[in-house]
């Protein structure tokens, strides 16, 4: 059979709305010549289905049913019903650059409170008036995977950032998506770099506006990690309930690195975060770690390569989920240790706790070694509370709800300790008790 | 009115009756002792005076301070004033046992109408309380039981008992696994809980424990019934002459 031309209704949508948006999408020349091939691979491709490997546990033929077309500018009304929404993701101290319905908000966002080395502008601007090289750069990316493609042809705005070699960031930087359209869809791209021993912290937000349904994201970040330095990313999907957040993270690390990152997702119908870290420069340590808080019919998909391309790397992986009425929670870990990667350490674990019986959760880790002197393991486990220690709590005065909660934020509290940073660790365990009080 | 009264009471698990009919009356101020072999019935009892799910009772009543107590849940009961001390205490890693002390006392109080504690006073009364049992302080920043020995676990059962300070305790197996310096830890634990207000019902395979919490009641369990009632004496009796008699008895 030709997959090519057995073309889904949802497929024939996506080639309408790239044709319908192409004019208003930033840059020419190059730029949309980069589009235009991408849309191409695109198309060579179609949208992720369960017979290609990758996608096997998120069916996008089946999930998404239908592409949105491209949102709006936002206009001074949801500007404000945006502004409204950053409480709900607010993080102490941290600057935020504010894209509402993929379009880089000026007057919500902080760029003033970042100091000195630190370099910020908006994709759009480059795109539109940036040199060629600076250009085709923001454009390129060596994965074949189509939703990243996608994100390549449609991409409207983001943030480019840059801290210069040295330099320690005093604030968290912080993009918080918003969207404030329904039935639209944002293709917002981001790229984070860190000179050589500098030091930052980067979270992602996502968010809905009071009103705002049946949207689609599809987000792509790339993360440069320099020699020395020290990043912590944190990521919180908490988008509508019935929206799709489709995630996409490149990252490369330098040499004596250290990269600490965690994923929230407690938000939207059918979200994915799919990460590609290449571990580039020897002696780095990479924490990846998340949760997943689902329920109702929310389906959410954490998918992770790690790449060990060098000797003398340290990988940790941590991840929960946890998975109410019926619920769908993915995991797909992979780590490749290359011939050469030496004196590699890498441990992957990820568990999944079923709170109802029509839940579920696949978790799938892959080890795929090629060298012979290395330490890796993994391992999963899924299961439902232990009703011993169930009944323990509720023996000593618990009602049943409260037990509950008190085993699932220990249950969580095993990755959410993987955060670095204090504050942030306090910020998504309130998150996570938020997600638990709405249970209650 | 008795603080407790089991009448008739016949329970069963999945298709296996296991109390066959359980008279039990403990009034304010007594200690129970009830001993008998292994599988009469004496576990089963604590479980369901608890709330343990698993167990379903077929007929008969318990009645707490004259309320129905079977129609209550379990966190109502313990609110209500019912402790059982666990034959095997579980592990919870992640919460402390510090954030689930105060959790569970605040929960009772809550439920009790009562003023939740003040972190001060909170604290205040744990470390007193941890010091008479001999408890570090450093345990009580660790997971709930985690790592602890079966001494330390059981210690940590009279503490609660102690910060809770229910009007029933219910101890299960309290001697299992413990040898005689824990033994007499835990024991004088219990012992310095005594008062008129409150019973105990201590729930044994071996007269040894009841040297150390010296019953005013002993009963005999056996297949699920209660066959024989005494002072402490019956403990002796029994240390010396088993319990095959009973078994044929029953």
């Amino acid at each position: 059979m030709n997959l090519v031309l057995a073309k889904t209704d949802t497929e024939r949508a996506v080639s309408n709305v790239f044709a319908t948006a192409r004019d208003r999408l930033p840059g020419a020349g190059e730029v949309a010549e980069a589009r235009r091939r991408a849309f191409e691979a695109y198309e060579r491709a179609g949208l992720p289905h369960r017979r290609i490997e990758e996608w096997k546990y998120t069916d996008l033929r089946a999930l998404m049913r239908e592409v949105a077309p491209l949102a709006g500018r936002p206009d001074a009304a949801a500007i404000t019903r945006a502004k409204a929404a950053l409480e709900l993701v607010a993080v102490d101290g941290a600057a935020k650059l504010v894209l509402v319905d993929g379009v880089f908000v000026p007057e919500l966002s902080g760029i003033a409170e970042l100091g000195a080395g630190i370099s910020v502008r908006t994709l759009r601007e480059i795109l539109e008036n940036g040199a060629n090289d600076a250009r085709s750069d923001l454009l390129l990316t060596s994965t074949t995977d189509a939703v990243i493609s996608l994100n390549t042809a449609m991409v409207t705005d983001g943030v480019v950032i840059s801290v210069a070699d040295g330099t320690a960031l005093s604030r968290p930087i912080q993009i918080v998506h918003v969207a404030t359209a329904s039935s639209a869809s944002a293709f917002t791209r981001s790229h984070v770099k860190l000179g050589k021993a500098a030091r930052a912290t980067f979270i992602e937000s996502f968010v809905a506006a009071e009103g705002a349904s049946a949207y689609q994201a599809n987000d792509a970040v790339i993360l440069w990690v320099g020699d020395g330095a020290e990043l912590s990313h944190l990521r919180v999907v908490a988008d509508a309930a019935d929206a799709v957040n489709i995630s996409s993270g490149i990252v490369t690390v330098g040499a004596k690195a250290k990269l600490n990152l965690f994923n929230m997702t407690r938000g939207g119908a059918v979200s994915r975060y799919q990460v590609f870290i290449t571990l580039a420069g020897e002696g780095s340590d990479l924490s990846v770690n998340g949760i997943n808080l689902l329920k109702d019919k929310q389906h959410g998909d954490t998918t992770l390569v790690v790449d060990h391309a060098v000797p003398h790397c340290t990988s940790r992986e941590n991840f929960r989920a946890v998975v109410d009425d019926r619920g769908h929670s993915v995991f797909q870990g992979r780590i490749i240790v290359r011939p050469d990667a030496q004196k590699t350490d890498g441990k992957m674990m990820t568990r999944a706790l079923l709170l109802s019986d029509e839940a579920e959760a696949d978790n799938k880790p892959e080890l795929e070694i090629f060298a012979d002197d290395v330490t890796c393991g993994h391992g999963a486990t899924s299961g439902a509370l232990d009703e011993s220690l169930l009944f323990y709590l509720r023996a000593r005065g618990l009602c049943e709800k409260d037990a509950q909660a008190l085993l699932i934020q220990a249950f969580l509290g095993e990755a959410i300790e993987e955060i670095a940073d204090e504050s942030l660790r306090e910020f998504v365990m309130a998150q996570a008790e938020r997600w638990l009080e709405v249970r209650r | 009115m008795a603080l407790l009264e089991v009448r008739d009471l016949h329970v069963r698990v999945e298709d296996r009756e296991i109390l066959h009919g359980l008279d039990l009356t403990v009034n304010a101020g007594e200690v129970h002792a009830i001993m008998g072999p292994n599988g009469s019935g004496k576990s089963t009892l604590s479980h369901v005076i608890a709330g343990k799910p698993g167990y379903e009772v077929t007929d008969g009543q318990i009645l707490f301070k004259g309320e129905d107590l079977l129609a209550m849940e379990p966190d109502e009961r313990a609110a209500k004033g019912v402790f059982l001390a666990f034959q095997y205490p579980v592990e919870i890693p992640g919460v402390a046992t510090m954030n689930f002390l105060r959790t569970a006392l605040n929960a009772q109080r809550k439920a009790r109408g009562e003023d939740e504690y003040s972190t001060p006073d909170f604290l205040k009364k744990v470390r007193e309380v941890a010091k008479s049992l001999n408890i570090p302080q450093d345990m009580l920043k660790r997971g709930v039981n985690v790592g602890f020995s079966g001494g330390e676990k059981k210690r940590n059962e009279v503490l609660q008992m102690a910060l809770f300070e229910p009007s029933l305790c219910i101890l299960d197996e309290m001697d299992s696994g413990l040898d005689i310096d824990a033994l007499r830890i835990a024991a004088d634990g219990v012992n310095a809980l005594r008062s008129p207000d409150r019973a105990m019902v201590v729930i044994t395979h071996y007269q040894r424990l009841l040297n150390y919490i010296v019953p005013d009641f002993v009963h005999v369990m056996s297949r699920g019934r209660v066959v024989k009632s005494g002072d402490k004496q019956l403990a002796l009796e029994l240390e010396a002459s088993g319990y095959a008699q009973f078994e044929d008895a029953a």
